[in-house]
């Protein structure tokens, strides 16, 4: 199950990019087209932060990982290389469990 | 799959004790903004035959900010394909270590592992946030999933925020 549902999702990100290549460009030009797919990123990507953050199964929790995600956001504004600032929030939450 | 956020959102969903299913069309969700990059190389890569399946799979951020950064198409194409080539490989060998690691790490959460998968979406999506629009879509997005997450199956929320967005956007685009 948990194989068949990564295989799908394999082929359905395959696809996406094949269709890109493939469909004629007046379908991807149209207005609502051009306006909300560059959206869907920005919201599933802050939706995830929240979740992961905020989370524990379905209890809204605020621990640690609070934390990191301000040190995360620290290092995002002072334009920190992309491994500074995964390894930044992960050893933030790491010293804060030793205390 | 070779797209780093749907890869980064499938194991989060999973993870987080969502369904397969969520997490696969959350992937997919994320994915969908490489169809736009498509319509960018379109006029830029070689599309006869093969040549357009075996592009495809190599339509990623990194390829498409390389390639449509030259000033013309031969250099474009080497571009494409040299990112490619460094991003697949590096990529693939990345995750290949760290599976054969993850057996010699007893607690990841003493590592901090657990905050490094919000971290590097932040990472993603800091570069998007760059006008009032967007900045806003992504806080209604962040507080929309909380407000749902106690009361729908792990992974649901994600699929929520889509939809909303998507009526947003539709709506937004008219007016």
């Amino acid at each position: 199950m948990m194989w068949a549902g990564v295989l799908v999702a394999c082929a359905g990100c395959y696809l996406l990019k094949l269709a890109g290549l493939s469909l004629p460009a007046s379908v991807l030009q149209d207005a609502r087209v051009q306006r909300t797919v560059p959206l869907v990123p920005v919201a599933l990507l802050a939706a995830l932060i929240a979740t992961q953050t905020f989370s524990t199964g379905h209890h809204l929790v605020v621990d640690v990982r609070t934390a990191a995600l301000v040190v995360a956001i620290a290092l995002v504004l002072l334009r920190a290389p992309f491994l500074v600032v995964v390894a930044g929030a992960a050893a933030t939450a790491a010293l804060l469990r030793l205390i | 799959m070779f797209t780093g956020a749907s890869q980064f959102a499938l194991v989060g969903v999973v993870v987080a004790g969502g369904s397969v299913w969520a997490g696969a069309a959350t992937a997919a969700l994320l994915g969908s903004r490489n169809v736009l990059y498509g319509v960018r190389l379109s006029s830029l890569l070689d599309r006869s035959g093969w040549k357009r399946f075996a592009s495809a799979q190599f339509v990623i951020d990194e390829t498409t900010a390389m390639a449509i950064a030259r000033d013309s198409i031969p250099e474009s194409r080497i571009a494409f394909w040299a990112t490619a080539l460094a991003v697949f490989s590096l990529w693939n060998l990345g995750t290949l270590i760290g599976a054969l690691a993850t057996h010699a790490l007893p607690d990841p959460r003493a590592l901090g592992f657990d905050a490094a998968p919000p971290a590097a979406f932040l990472a993603l999506l800091a570069p998007r946030l760059r006008a009032r629009e967007p900045m806003a879509v992504a806080l209604g997005a962040g507080v929309v999933a909380l407000v749902c997450l106690p009361f729908v199956p792990s992974g649901v929320p994600l699929l929520i925020v889509a939809v909303l967005v998507a009526i947003f956007g539709i709506l937004r685009s008219r007016g």
